[in-house]
């Protein structure tokens, strides 16, 4: 999952760098060929790449809570079998993405550690709870719908570790939206009550999944590095209405009402238009005050600081092993 | 509507298959709770392969059993609507998971056992079981090399490893004499060559177990009283809430399709 409201702010590149090479590097990235970590990259772009990057494997890591939060409540064997191989799947992207950016000079534990401060972010969307099962469909339908919008561009991103990182990503993400919206057809089929709960879900999780594609593109602060960079092909706005324009018919499909009386359909642009996003909800959740920001970051605390003692074993008895290894050696 | 319960028929061969299930899924449950907040990454993968696997075998014998019932009943009848004193499985699957190495070490004690199990059921009489064997054996092996490797890591590992590792291993053993009853209506099946005379597995059952205790440093606890009556339905507390959790949706909205 990834949300493109992380896209960064690129920082001020003011180490004096290699114009040449600085030249060669964009005629390569304009070119499309892919950046390798050992190739020479301007330090803004690998700045820019390991926040963009390790923020992406944080948001995998802490979004398998809210799905998590139902592995054990699912509802017949084979929704808990899917549901646990989906977490463990997005447990599988944030190792390899971690891995992605430790390709650029940083450890995991490093990035993992940032984390755990409070220090760097994770997609907002996860900070809201899952309260019925139909946040399962809602979210594999809506969250990784839109987190597809957002990572099939990133498939051509210029740096070679994280496009590929990002086509297998991919493939697993448009099956776990398939799924979702097949959980919310079930329910959209079923009992009254599971009908009111699909509906339940879709309000809730329309607009925050709307947010998730970023600020609005006229009051971006992104710079253009990102683009210029292809790192960032599309923009926000972009993005956020080609969801919009796919999602609208498949909440029809449903049955479903979308939570938004303004929503339209243009005859003119063939675009769904929609109503104003509370951006302030939106600043306050990204601020820490979302209904799940505390317990989202509690919950990953006491994962690591209750397992400190199981990697200091694993740690404590590698050395023995080596030290038994190496003797062993020496005795020979 | 209202749906309670359901009654299963009391056959031997349809209480045993239930009973080989309950044992997959509820041990399965438990490891799911680890994910997303296990040690490392690696063993969030790792706890939730083994989970699906366990999933996998449980889903299998359910299925066989609603055809050797008969019944018209499909594999989420029996996980979601039996209640605590109908599941039968051991009382150490459904131990809770305390810390890391209290589930390593349930694991290892369960996995020492069901997977010689498993491969001589391979040879049953009955063609189903001996499919389900065959498949399950593959999961269980990789489940006791990984249970192994980590009991070897945190008893050799540091003081406090060794320490949490020797008190699981202390808090577990009275569960292990279980492993090796036979419930009255698992004779027939035994004699038949239908089931596996678990009793033939203690010796090897053993023998694994203390070699891995002791490439750990550990020490074997000695064999004193050992509880039972998880096959008959005698559960501990911690059966109740896990199925709470379990049967909640299933039990809240009677009979709808999910």
């Amino acid at each position: 999952m990834y949300a493109q409201s992380l896209n960064q702010q690129v920082e001020g590149t003011t180490a004096p760098e290699d114009a040449e090479a600085a030249a060669r590097f964009q005629a390569r990235v304009d070119a499309e060929e892919r950046i390798e970590p050992n190739d020479w990259m301007p330090a803004a772009y690998r700045r820019t790449l390991v926040r963009q990057i390790s923020q992406h494997a944080h948001s995998e890591i802490v979004g398998m809570l809210p799905e998590g939060n139902w592995i054990t409540r699912a509802p017949s064997l084979r929704r808990k079998a899917a549901l646990i191989a989906k977490v463990q799947d997005e447990c599988g992207h944030g190792m390899y993405l971690y891995a992605a950016a430790e390709t650029l000079g940083v450890t995991r534990e490093q990035l993992v550690d940032e984390l755990l401060a409070g220090k760097a972010k994770y997609s907002s969307i996860f900070n809201y709870p899952t309260l019925t099962w139909a946040d399962i469909g809602a979210i594999g339908w809506l969250v990784d719908g839109a987190a597809i919008m957002n990572q099939i561009p990133l498939c051509r991103c210029s740096f070679g570790p994280y496009s590929r990182a990002m086509i297998r990503v991919c493939k697993e993400e448009s099956f776990h939206q398939r799924q979702g919206y097949e959980i919310m057809l079930t329910l959209a089929r079923g009992t009254a009550a599971q009908k009111v709960m699909a509906q339940d879900a879709l309000n809730r999780w329309w607009w925050p999944c709307l947010m998730m594609f970023g600020p609005p593109d006229a009051q971006s602060q992104h710079s253009d590095a990102s683009t210029r960079w292809k790192i960032k092909r599309f923009s926000n706005d972009a993005l956020r209405q080609k969801f919009v324009d796919a999602t609208v018919p498949q909440a029809h499909f449903l049955g479903l009402t979308l939570p938004d009386p303004a929503l339209r359909f243009n005859e003119a642009t063939s675009h769904w238009e929609f109503g104003e996003i509370d951006w302030t909800e939106f600043k306050q959740v990204l601020a820490g005050n979302g209904p799940c920001n505390r317990d989202r970051m509690a919950a990953r605390r006491a994962a690591h600081t209750s397992g400190d003692w199981v990697r200091e074993a694993a740690q404590a008895y590698a050395a023995k092993e080596r030290a038994r290894s190496a003797a062993a050696a020496g005795a020979a | 509507m209202y749906t309670g319960s359901i009654t299963v028929a009391d056959t031997p061969l349809l209480r045993y298959v239930l009973s080989r299930a309950d044992d997959a899924l509820v041990l399965g449950h438990r490891l799911s709770e680890w994910c997303g907040h296990a040690p490392v990454l690696e063993e969030d993968m790792a706890l939730s392969n083994m989970a699906l696997d366990l999933i996998g075998q449980a889903r299998a014998l359910y299925t066989y059993a609603a055809e050797v019932e008969g019944a018209g009943r499909d594999e989420d009848a029996y996980a979601y609507l039996r209640d605590v004193t109908s599941y039968a499985n051991l009382l150490l699957v459904e131990q809770p998971n305390g810390d890391f190495a209290q589930t390593i070490v349930r694991q290892l004690l369960f996995s020492a056992f069901i997977d010689p199990y498993w491969r001589a059921l391979m040879t049953s009489s009955d063609p189903t079981l001996a499919a389900i064997a065959a498949k399950a054996e593959k999961e269980s092996a990789y489940h006791l090399r990984h249970a192994s490797e980590w009991t070897v890591r945190l008893g050799d590992g540091t003081p406090e490893s060794h320490e949490r590792a020797q008190q699981a291993l202390d808090t577990l053993w009275p569960f292990t004499g279980e492993l090796f009853t036979v419930p009255a209506g698992d004779r027939g099946l035994i004699d038949a060559g239908v089931a596996v005379d678990p009793e033939t597995l203690r010796a090897p059952w053993r023998a694994t177990v203390a070699r891995v205790v002791e490439r750990a440093t550990l020490t074997l606890p000695a064999d004193g009283w050992m509880q039972r009556g998880g096959r008959e339905g005698r559960h501990s507390e911690h059966l109740g809430h896990l199925l709470s959790d379990l049967q909640y949706l299933q039990r809240a909205f009677p009979g709808a399709t999910w």
